[in-house]
């Protein structure tokens, strides 16, 4: 997928997380993080974001994430909320989303 | 010729000989004096008392949380004593609270260069976790403190205590006066052990003030100050009622594990913590309690409006009272003859010759964290920053026969259960009952309890599983990372140290 | 199978509340993605209900997810996402024919061989929420062999009625319960009572439970979780209606080991119904 405009999901609340995806020319996939569990957890939100990207085939762009302590389910689901909402794709592959 | 008299021969006599007669004013001078004779203590100023309490640099000052985030005497004391240029002082406060977080600057400036705490929170525990002191923060228990002070590792120099209402003679209490706090049972033992008590009250009263939770004869100055507290900050923080339905089913829970126990019979006794859910089990045990016709012979604390309810509706004889956390606790004290005032000696002290922990039989407590061993830490947050407090958790733990745990299995993306606390206030082997909103799980060296529950049926699981319960939705947390600087020593109730806090690493 | 008193209802949108809903066990919950999900939200609430139905936590617990309408452009992406995620059940909101229920129906077949799920598994669940709904209740109840329970919603309905909820004894929502409840005996499946709005009145609550359990209703959609002990309380059977239910399997489970055909307990022949009364009364019994 291409992220062809700047998107964001999710919310600040507790258990959640914000997501904003914005289009870069320069071929690279930008990822960062902010956490309140980020010692703790740092790594593993790390892990899940890289991966519902990569399952997107998303390889450019520059993603903000802004974690409020949501689990793994909830950043799959926000990051592919964004990254769809940013390729303004209207039809769910759901090999990709699962 | 003037005869030379000795004294009767004992051991440790403060005098070779006994002098003569002086003359009926020459040790009290201030007798002679009629208008200095009542009025001898009274300072118009705090500066004053502090000149006149003859505090120096490096000495011990103290003072008592019974307003809690209402606080505002050691704001103003300490800052008081920075304006007059006092270096190196150590703070003995029974306890630390978020309003206190002007403390900081008064430590960075050296005004402050030790601290004796039941607990540090907010700003002030940040700092001293990211190193703020030179000198490692002592972290006590309540008990623990009076130990400390009769053991004469803590010497206090001068007490600055805030009561509500005082005479000039120095008798006062906290529940009586616009701005009261209920009991003062903390303030009780530093009016005893201090080598100079000052007092600062918003209201002097005719003499003589009654009830006197701290008597003339332990007093040595009073000042007038205005705002001593906010009675209405008293319930905020850890100490309020909850709405929060899943703060509620945990309350229920724990209600719940009680009654079916083996501990919930006519005469039973109780000690509920200052979390929300603790306070919240009170109102589901009255359920109980009523349907069952089982009243309490007392109940201990930290003590609630919730528990002086119950009182009034005769379900609890007794009211025992160490701290009031609300304003109609402290209105009960005032107006029952059964709810009692104690002092921090007679709560949880493991050295004084009676504690009341010693007779509770049933105790909720919180936990900020709790391993598989059931070691119970409420002193450090989930990313090893000083946010809590010692409390009276680990006297209450060691003596009650079941010691309950309440806490949520998870808070946010944070397990309460651990493999390993990051810091021990309370050993396992106090620990009985540990209930989430996922489920109970009971020490294995109470296996009747745990029986109990069982027939119950009860949603017991062994704590093992209860961490992989929480680890399954949350993920396997990083441990945290240290420096090896210590920046705290947790004391246990009897002097000895059961862990340390180092500072985080960041 | 578990009694089904309790379907708590869970905002799509709130990662909060879906990370957390089944600690208070209720025995179904309902993912949603209609009524509490603004338009704007719609994809991503979609998203967080998919990928929440795999959660471990909710293995043991019913999972419904009410959908949007299928004549709205959401309705047929949320039942995709619902059906890949394994949900148990679809609730359909303002069902107001048997048709809707078998234009449902063919989704969800659809969807099922698409996905490899077992055809039929995925059951069905109509919100009706009209006058025209509660007049053909008993043809929505039997309109497919995967239908298990409808329910009444309130609002929706009053307001169509052109009228509104009175407090006390209701007579607005006399004709709508019976209607329903009839359909779903007649039909076999469960009936569910209008959720109750005010969150912090126990008492109003618990009187409203009281009408629709001495009614028949199996169970109440419930918006908060405090409302799921509250109601599995008050249909907790009481000692002697336990013992009695106790007595009753006993004996025909005796019964069916000795070979007989017949259940008997203290002289007295005991037919099918009772027995499965006893069962009910039993999975009652399960407060938690």
């Amino acid at each position: 997928m291409k992220i062809t405009k700047p998107a964001i999901a999710g919310t600040l609340e507790s258990s959640d997380l914000m997501v904003k995806v914005t289009p870069n020319q320069n071929g690279m996939l930008e990822v960062v993080v902010r956490s309140e569990v980020i010692k703790q957890f740092g790594k593993q939100i790390r892990r899940v974001i890289d991966d519902t990207l990569s399952k997107l085939e998303v390889s450019e762009g520059t993603v903000v994430v802004e974690d409020k302590g949501a689990l793994d389910y909830a950043i799959q689901a926000r990051v592919q909320a964004a990254v769809l909402r940013g390729a303004g794709s209207e039809k769910l592959n759901w090999e990709q989303l699962s | 010729m003037r005869t030379v008299i000795e004294p009767p021969s004992t051991q440790d006599s403060p005098v070779s000989i006994l002098p003569e007669f002086g003359g009926a004013y020459k040790n009290t001078p201030y007798l002679a004096d009629r208008e200095k004779k009542l009025h001898r203590k009274l300072c118009s100023s705090l500066e004053e008392a502090i000149q006149r309490s003859g505090l120096q640099d490096g000495m011990t000052i103290s003072f008592h949380h019974g307003f809690r985030e209402g606080d505002k005497v050691i704001n103003t004391v300490v800052g008081t004593l920075a304006k007059l240029g006092f270096k190196n002082l150590t703070l003995a406060s029974s306890s630390l609270l978020n309003c206190h977080d002007p403390l900081v600057e008064h430590i960075a400036s050296g005004v402050i260069n030790r601290i004796y705490s039941s607990g540090l929170r907010g700003k002030l525990g940040e700092a001293i976790s990211n190193g703020l002191m030179k000198v490692p923060a002592q972290i006590h228990s309540h008990g623990g403190r009076v130990h400390l002070l009769q053991s004469g590792e803590l010497k206090i120099d001068v007490a600055f205590l805030g009561v509500s209402c005082c005479d000039e003679f120095g008798n006062a209490n906290g529940s009586r006066g616009k701005l009261s706090c209920g009991s003062l049972g903390y303030a009780k033992v530093d009016a005893q052990y201090a080598r100079n008590v000052v007092l600062l009250t918003p209201e002097i009263v005719p003499f003589p003030n009654y009830p006197a939770s701290i008597s003339q004869d332990r007093v040595d100055l009073i000042v007038q100050m205005d705002d001593i507290g906010d009675p209405s900050l008293i319930g905020v923080g850890a100490a309020r009622a909850t709405r929060n339905p899943r703060e509620l089913l945990i309350a229920r829970r724990a209600a719940d594990v009680i009654v079916h126990s083996g501990y919930f019979k006519e005469g039973f006794s109780m000690q509920t913590g200052s979390g929300t859910a603790s306070t919240a089990a009170t109102r589901f045990l009255e359920e109980r309690m009523s349907a069952q016709k089982v009243t309490a012979s007392f109940v201990l604390g930290g003590i609630t409006g919730a528990i002086a309810d119950l009182h009034e509706k005769g379900l609890v004889r007794a009211v025992v009272d160490v701290q009031s956390f609300d304003s109609d606790a402290a209105k009960s004290l005032r107006t029952s003859e059964a709810h009692l005032e104690i002092s921090a000696n007679e709560y949880a002290n493991p050295t004084s010759k009676g504690a009341y922990v010693d007779h509770v039989d049933v105790v909720i407590l919180s936990a900020l964290e709790i391993d598989v061993d059931f070691n119970v830490n409420v002193i450090t947050g989930s990313d090893g920053v000083i946010r809590g407090a010692s409390g009276g958790h680990c006297d209450v733990a060691a003596a009650a026969n079941l010691v309950i745990v309440v806490a949520p299995l998870v808070r946010g993306r944070i397990p309460t259960v651990a493999r390993r606390v990051a810091t021990v206030i309370t050993p396992g082997e106090s620990i009985d009952v540990l209930v989430t909103d996922h489920g109970i799980a009971v020490n294995p060296k109470r296996p009747e309890v745990e029986q109990r529950l069982r027939d119950a049926h009860l949603p017991v699981m062994t704590i093992q599983e209860l961490r992989q319960r929480a680890v399954a939705l949350t993920g396997e947390p990083e441990p945290l990372e240290f420096t090896e600087r210590i920046v705290g020593v947790v004391r246990y109730r009897d002097g000895s140290v059961i862990d340390i806090v180092r500072q985080v690493k960041n | 199978m578990n009694a089904r008193r309790s379907m708590l209802f869970v905002p799509g949108d709130n990662p909060a509340m879906l990370s957390t809903a089944f600690v208070y066990q209720p025995d179904s919950v309902m993912f949603d993605l209609e009524d509490a999900v603004s338009a704007r939200e719609k994809d991503s609430a979609r998203l967080l209900v998919f990928h929440a139905l795999s959660l471990p936590a909710y293995r043991d617990i019913e999972k419904v997810v009410r959908i949007n309408r299928l004549d709205s452009e959401y309705g047929l992406k949320d039942l995709e996402a619902a059906i890949r995620g394994r949900a148990d059940g679809i609730r359909l909101p303002k069902t107001d024919s048997a048709d809707e229920i078998h234009e449902l129906e063919s989704h969800v077949d659809r969807l099922e061989k698409e996905c490899g799920r077992p055809v039929g598994e995925t059951k069905l669940i109509a919100a009706i929420e009209s006058a025209s709904g509660v007049v053909n209740a008993l043809s929505i109840a039997t309109a497919s062999p995967r239908m298990i329970a409808i329910a009444l919603a309130g609002f929706d309905y009053l307001v169509d009625m052109q009228t509104s909820r009175s407090g006390g004894s209701e007579p607005e929502l006399f004709y709508a319960r019976a209607a329903l409840l009839h359909a779903a005996r007649a039909a076999r499946i469960d009936a569910f009572d209008v959720a109750y709005g005010n969150v912090d009145d126990d008492e109003g609550f618990l009187r409203e439970v009281q009408i629709a359990k001495q009614l028949g209703f199996n169970g109440k959609s419930l918006i908060h979780p405090r409302q799921v002990y509250l109601l599995h309380r008050a249909y907790a059977p009481t000692e002697k209606e336990l013992e009695h239910a106790k007595k009753v399997l006993a004996a025909a489970d005796a019964a069916h080991r000795n070979g007989k055909g017949v259940v008997s307990l203290d002289g007295k022949m005991i037919d099918p119904p009772v027995i499965r009364e006893a069962e009910e009364v039993l999975r009652r019994a399960d407060v938690a």
